[in-house]
């Protein structure tokens, strides 16, 4: 018989997770429940008179075209900044691993991108690639209007995804790196005396011994990109031009706190978190199916 | 020496105990502010200065970085019971406020402390815009502005120009001419809706929605695609494409008072308040100066609106904290406050005794002030009417970023301008219907 470490006094074990609970249920589940309610309600701003309206507001937003657009612009931003950061990620902690000169300073370096917050770190890209006056201005010097992101919706696209991948690749980073050392040196040393070069060793040998945490980064990367990126949007884009860049979150935030329709947010970020959670579970439904753990 | 300076020490302590026991003894009130940077210092400088002025209340300024986030705040503040007991609303919040069922109208205020404020001595163009649609005052007019055209002398001379364009046939045609002589940028604009569409129309006498502009019921619908602003978009869109122009906002690199005052572009549309910011930021010999905004010939002009912001009073406050906040408000009133204010900043007088104060004491003659008495003509050109008298839509933060999208997808070349005009209208109409339902069974006061 399976031998199970258990409580006997059920009171003692229910005293023991309530500070937790407590917590969990203020500061997520009772917000949740508001949300929830709001969005079945028309809210006004300074509170009270809520009236119960059923399922408008969702209809609403599924009959907005400007709705749906943030949602394709949230898909191609998260695809395409957890496509970067990770691959940037992953370069760097191969490198590093590879104790090539200097790597200590590296691996000390690399993370801090991911200290700095979000809004600073808008702050650095929308200076550094302003067309007028940033370090990439010299490239409309010699080619004039090739690079505008205040007025091409690709380039602004490009600068958030830049700046998104800058930040989340030093997390990225440590994560890999944590993982490549985890893996034994006989191994690598072993493949390097049956001649298998750098570029096998990690196509072969490391990338699928580190598979886990590549999942574990895929999950995180995405679900930040969909949840977190309003900082860096706020300051370079501010979701134009023309709505180019206007995620998802960033159109939560305009409508609710600039625009004060406390109830159209609500219902979009309930929206918010079911895509959220749909596509976490896809991916631990189908793409982890292909992940060894051992 | 030692001694001595122990002494002095304990001195410090004691007086600073006293000092901290008189304090205590005061009304203490809070009041929130939107204004940022210099203008933000100044008005927490008012306020000090208000401490300094007597020995009853004291008042406590938090600035909130940002007229947007002002309001946040204080909603966010109000539904937990923390809010200020004043607090400095941008125009545009000014609907949200007077629906919100949460503040002590001004003029209750001026009644229940009998103060001495004269509702007729504030310019009518401010006045109106703030009052309800009865006529009652329910904030205070603080900081108060309007929008001219600057001009860069210097390049205009090069073009052969010497005046200021006072129609817009005339500013298209020195476009030209600055082109010809070499002048790269004519005009610099970005997609704020203030200058554009909302001071256009009320100097053109056209509304931006019926209903009075709104004043008149939340059932208002947006009409500016059907009203000449159309016409002077796609002008503006030929300026852009014949290269008479461009748009400069703090994403491309460079405001378009940074590109104003660097001489690298002729004219741009801003407010009055910026005068003194421009006058600071020009090298010395820059010849500039500021004129009316351009009508289309053969308008009869009309006046210009105010913007800026008031001050609101909270309700759910003890009766000595209002007593102290009425203190602080007819302060702020006062025509020496006022001259104080303005000079600090570029705003404009609220009351006509301040303007007359100021005028008498030569203070629009001074240098680097000299031009700031055209905003007041532009505010005062005629009495306002239906239409100018302002703009009382609901949500119309939301409506102004609508509009700049749908802007900024026409001036990009993505999208042509009567259709996102369209577009914005439909947009506008949406929020609008929204802001009604969600404050259906409340009246617009």
């Amino acid at each position: 018989m399976e031998r199970r470490a258990t409580f006997d006094n059920l009171w003692i074990a229910a005293a023991l997770i309530a500070p937790q609970l407590l917590l969990v249920f203020v500061f997520f589940y009772w917000p949740a429940s508001q949300a929830v309610y709001w969005a079945f309600t028309t809210q006004p701003p300074f509170g009270g008179s809520n009236e119960w309206v059923g399922l408008q507001n969702f209809q609403q937003i599924f009959a907005d075209a400007v709705y749906w657009n943030s949602v394709v612009v949230s898909l191609v931003f998260a695809f395409l900044s957890t496509s970067l950061s990770i691959a940037m990620g992953l370069l760097l902690a191969v490198m590093v691993d590879r104790q090539l000169p200097g790597y200590s300073v590296y691996r000390f370096t690399y993370f801090w991108p991911y200290a700095i917050a979000a809004p600073a770190v808008g702050l650095a890209f929308r200076f550094i690639f302003a067309p007028d006056a940033g370090f990439v201005s010299a490239v409309n010097h010699w080619f004039p209007n090739l690079w505008n992101p205040a007025l091409d919706g690709v380039d602004a696209m490009a600068l958030i995804v830049i700046a998104n991948a800058w930040k989340m690749a030093a997390y990225n980073f440590i994560f890999f790196l944590a993982a490549l050392q985890a893996i034994p040196r006989t191994l690598n040393e072993a493949a390097a005396m049956d001649g298998a070069g750098v570029l096998r060793r990690v196509r072969d040998l490391q990338l699928p011994l580190i598979l886990p945490t590549l999942f574990f980064l895929l999950v995180i990367n995405i679900t930040e990109s969909f949840v977190d990126s309003f900082g860096i949007v706020d300051i370079v884009t501010g979701g134009g031009p023309a709505r180019a860049t206007e995620l998802m979150v960033f159109k939560i935030y305009s409508d609710g706190f600039k625009g004060l329709d406390y109830s159209m947010a609500a219902a979009q970020s309930l929206v918010l978190m079911v895509m959220v959670v749909g596509l976490t579970f896809v991916q631990f439904r189908y793409v982890e199916r292909r992940v060894h753990y051992n | 020496m030692i001694r001595k300076l122990g002494l002095a020490a304990l001195t410090t302590a004691l007086s600073l105990t006293a000092g901290a026991a008189l304090a205590q003894e005061r009304v203490k009130f809070e009041m929130w502010y939107g204004l940022t940077g210099k203008l933000g210092e100044v008005t927490a400088e008012h306020c000090a200065r208000f401490n300094q002025s007597q020995t009853k209340y004291e008042i406590t300024c938090v600035g909130q970085g940002g007229y947007d986030k002002a309001e946040q705040n204080t909603i966010a503040a109000y539904r937990s019971k923390q809010h200020p007991t004043v607090v400095q609303i941008y125009d545009a919040g000014t609907v949200n406020f007077m629906l919100s069922g949460a503040v002590y109208p001004a003029n209750q205020l001026v009644k229940d402390f009998n103060l001495n404020v004269n509702w007729n001595d504030y310019f009518s163009g401010i006045k109106n815009y703030y009052a309800t649609s009865k006529g009652e005052m329910w904030s205070f007019p603080y900081n108060s502005s309007t929008a001219l055209l600057y001009w860069n002398k210097d390049a205009f001379a090069k073009a052969g120009l010497t005046e200021a364009p006072k129609t817009i046939e005339d500013w298209d045609a020195a476009l030209g001419k600055l082109k010809a002589a070499g002048v790269e940028c004519g005009f610099a604009f970005d997609f704020d809706t203030w200058m554009p569409l909302e001071q256009f129309s009320a100097i053109h006498n056209l509304p931006l929605a019926s209903k009075n502009n709104g004043y008149s019921g939340l059932d208002a619908e947006m009409v500016f695609n059907k009203t000449k602003f159309a016409d002077y978009m796609k002008l503006w869109k030929s300026w852009l494409d014949k290269g008479y122009s461009r748009i400069q906002t703090a994403q491309v690199g460079k405001t378009i008072i940074q590109a104003f005052t660097d001489g690298s572009c002729a004219t741009i549309l801003t407010s009055v308040a910026n005068h003194g910011v421009v006058g600071g930021l020009v090298k010395d010999g820059f010849n500039w100066d500021v004129a009316m905004l351009p009508v289309y010939a053969g308008t009869e002009r009309k006046n210009s609106l105010v913007g800026g912001a008031s001050m609101w009073i909270m309700s759910g406050k003890s009766k000595a904290e209002y007593e102290a906040a009425a203190a602080f408000l007819q302060f702020l009133a006062l025509p020496s406050e006022q001259e104080w204010y303005v000079n600090a900043t570029g705003y404009i007088p609220v009351t006509k005794t301040a303007f007359e104060k100021l005028k008498a004491d030569g203070f629009y003659a001074k240098p680097g002030i000299k031009g700031r008495e055209v905003s007041m003509q532009s505010l005062t050109y005629s009495e306002p009417n239906e239409i100018t008298r302002g703009i009382r839509l609901g949500n119309f933060t939301q409506i102004r970023a609508e509009i700049r999208s749908e802007l900024e997808a026409a001036f990009t070349g993505k999208k042509d301008m009567q259709a996102a005009l369209d577009e914005a209208v439909a947009r506008s109409n949406q929020i609008l219907r929204r802001f009604e339902q969600t404050f259906k069974g409340r009246d617009l006061p």
